[in-house]
C-alpha cells in the first residue's frame, strides 16, 4: 500500500485556480522530486500537504489513515496531530533567530515532549553531525551562512521524525556555490530510508535523487514517471518544452 | 532647609512610584490582552477596542483621571473610589491602549514564516506566541516601550488632579511657607529617576543584542 495518496487536491486563490484537481501516490522511503515552472502550483501543493494552505477540493492519506478530506471541519488540534506525519524545509529557512542552532533544533520536540531533554539532545547533536554543524550548535543563524542555515532547517525539520520531508526549493534563496552542500545533506538522507517531496529546480539533481519525477504545469500534473521517462523520453509536449527551455538557459 | 525638604520631597516621591509601579504592573499584561482584541478575527470585537483605544488615546489622561473618580458618583450616585484606586484605574488603562499599539506594531512585523515554521513543526498557538513570536517582539518593542516608561514616570504628577499626594505637590506645598526652590528641586528627583531607567534600558537593549534579526 502507498504510503502517502493525494486524491484530487484542488485550490483556489480568489478567482486563481492554483491546482486543478492533482493526484498521486508515493511508496515508503520514495524520493519524489516536482519541477516545472513558478506558478504551475508546486509550492501550493507542498504548503498543502503541510496544511499550511487548505484545499477546496480532495484527500489526503498517510498509511491509508485519512488525514485531510475537503469539506470536513477540523479542530487546530486534529490539524497540528495531522501536521507531524509531514515536515516541511522552507525555502527561507525560517530558522528561530533568537534561538541557536541545538535550540532550534530542539525546541519543538521538547515542547512536544517527543523524548526527554537530554535525549533529545543527544538526537538533535546527532542531526548536526550528519549535516555536518555538529561545531556549530551554540551559533545562532545569523553566524551563518544561507547553506548552513538550510542545513539546520533540514535538521530541525528531521527532529520530528515525520513520515514524508518536504522541500519547498531549498536551494532557491542560497548563493551558487551553497547549493552544493544543501542537495548533498538531502542526498544523504535518502540512503536511510526517507519517503520525501523535493520542489526543485535543479534538474541534475531531481535527476539523480529521484526515483519519480512529476513534471507539473498549470495547475495540473502533466508528466509522471522514472527521471529516465520524464527526462529522457518525454510523453507531454509541454514537458519537452519545459526541459528544452532549462537546457538552452544552462 | 535642604534635609527636611529633600525628606518630604522623598516622601512624595514615594507615591509618585507607586503609582508608576502599579500601573506598569497592571498595564503591561492588561496591554496584551488590548492587543490581542485589536488583531481579533472576529470584527465587532475588533472595531470595539480600536475604538476604545481611539477614544483613550485621543483624549487627555487628566480628563480621564476626572471622570474615572468623579463619574461614577455623579452620573449613577454609586460611591466613589479611594483616589488613589482612581488614580491606578485611569493610569492602568490609559497605559495599557499605549503599550497595545507598540505591541501590535511588534507582533505584525513578525514574518508570516515564523509562525508557519512553528506549525510544521506541530507546535500549538500558545507555543508559537510564547517561544517563537514574544522574545523576538520584545526585542523589537525594546525603543518604543523605554519612551513610554518615562513619560509615565512624568505623567504620575497629574494624579494630583484628583488630590493624590505625589511629589510635584509635596514641592508647591512649600510655597506657601516663602519657599520657592523645592519646587524646582522636585525635578532632580525626576531626572535621577529617568536616568536610572535609561541605563536599565540601556542594559536591557545590549543583553537583547546576542542575536539579530
Amino acid at each position: 500500500m502507498a504510503l502517502l495518496e493525494v486524491k484530487n487536491i484542488k485550490k483556489s486563490f480568489g478567482k486563481t485556480e492554483v491546482l486543478k484537481g492533482v493526484s498521486f501516490t508515493l511508496e515508503k522511503g520514495q524520493v519524489l522530486a516536482i519541477i516545472g515552472s513558478s506558478g504551475s502550483g508546486k509550492t501550493t501543493l507542498l504548503r498543502s500537504l503541510n496544511f499550511l494552505e487548505t484545499p477546496d477540493e480532495g484527500e489526503i492519506l498517510v498509511g491509508g489513515k485519512q488525514l485531510f478530506s475537503a469539506g470536513v471541519k477540523y479542530t487546530d488540534d486534529q490539524v497540528r496531530e495531522n501536521r507531524l506525519h509531514f515536515g516541511l524545509v522552507f525555502q527561507n529557512f525560517n530558522l528561530f533567530p533568537h534561538y541557536n542552532v541545538l535550540e532550534n533544533i530542539t525546541l519543538a520536540p521538547n515542547l512536544l515532549n517527543i523524548a526527554s531533554p537530554e535525549e533529545n539532545k543527544v538526537t538533535a547533536m546527532h542531526l548536526l553531525e550528519q549535516v555536518g554543524l555538529a561545531d556549530r550548535a551554540n551559533a545562532y543563524p545569523y553566524q551563518l551562512s544561507g547553506g548552513q542555515q538550510q542545513r539546520v532547517a533540514i535538521a530541525r525539520a528531521w527532529a520530528m521524525h515525520p513520515e514524508v520531508l518536504c522541500f519547498d526549493e531549498p536551494t532557491s534563496a542560497l548563493d551558487p556555490e551553497l547549493t552544493g552542500e544543501v542537495l548533498r545533506v538531502i542526498k544523504g538522507l535518502k540512503g536511510e530510508d526517507r519517503t520525501m517531496i523535493v520542489v526543485t529546480h535543479e534538474m541534475d539533481f531531481a535527476k539523480s535523487v529521484a526515483d519519480v519525477i512529476i513534471y507539473m504545469a498549470d495547475g495540473v500534473i502533466e508528466e509522471m514517471g522514472t527521471p529516465e521517462e520524464v527526462f529522457d523520453h518525454p510523453k507531454s509536449e509541454k514537458t519537452r518544452a519545459f526541459l528544452q527551455g532549462f537546457h538552452e538557459s544552462y | 532647609m535642604f534635609i527636611p525638604v529633600t525628606l518630604q520631597l522623598l516622601d512624595g516621591f514615594w507615591e509618585s512610584l507607586k503609582v508608576f509601579l502599579l500601573t506598569l504592573a497592571f498595564s503591561l499584561p492588561l496591554g496584551l490582552i488590548v492587543c490581542f482584541g485589536s488583531m481579533s478575527k472576529f470584527s465587532p470585537l475588533k472595531a470595539l477596542i480600536k475604538c476604545f483605544v481611539w477614544v483613550i488615546r485621543g483624549t487627555p489622561l487628566m480628563l480621564q483621571l476626572i471622570i474615572i473618580f468623579y463619574g461614577p458618583g455623579l452620573l449613577f450616585d454609586l460611591p466613589a473610589m479611594p483616589r488613589f484606586t482612581a488614580t491606578i484605574v485611569a493610569f492602568a488603562i490609559n497605559y495599557a491602549c499605549y503599550f497595545s499599539e507598540i505591541y501590535r506594531g511588534g507582533i505584525e512585523s513578525i514574518a508570516k514564516g515564523q509562525y508557519e515554521a512553528g506549525q510544521v513543526l506541530g507546535l500549538t498557538k500558545g507555543q508559537i506566541f510564547f517561544k517563537i513570536v514574544l522574545p523576538q517582539v520584545i526585542k523589537r518593542i525594546m525603543a518604543p516601550m523605554s519612551n513610554e516608561v518615562i513619560t509615565l514616570v512624568k505623567d504620575t504628577s497629574l494624579a494630583r488632579i484628583i488630590s493624590v499626594y505625589e511629589i510635584i505637590w509635596a514641592g508647591e506645598s512649600f510655597i506657601k511657607k516663602g519657599l520657592l526652590w523645592p519646587l524646582f528641586y522636585t525635578g532632580a528627583f525626576y531626572l535621577l529617576f529617568n536616568g536610572g531607567l535609561t541605563l536599565l534600558f540601556g542594559y536591557i537593549e545590549k543583553k537583547l543584542n546576542y542575536y539579530r534579526g
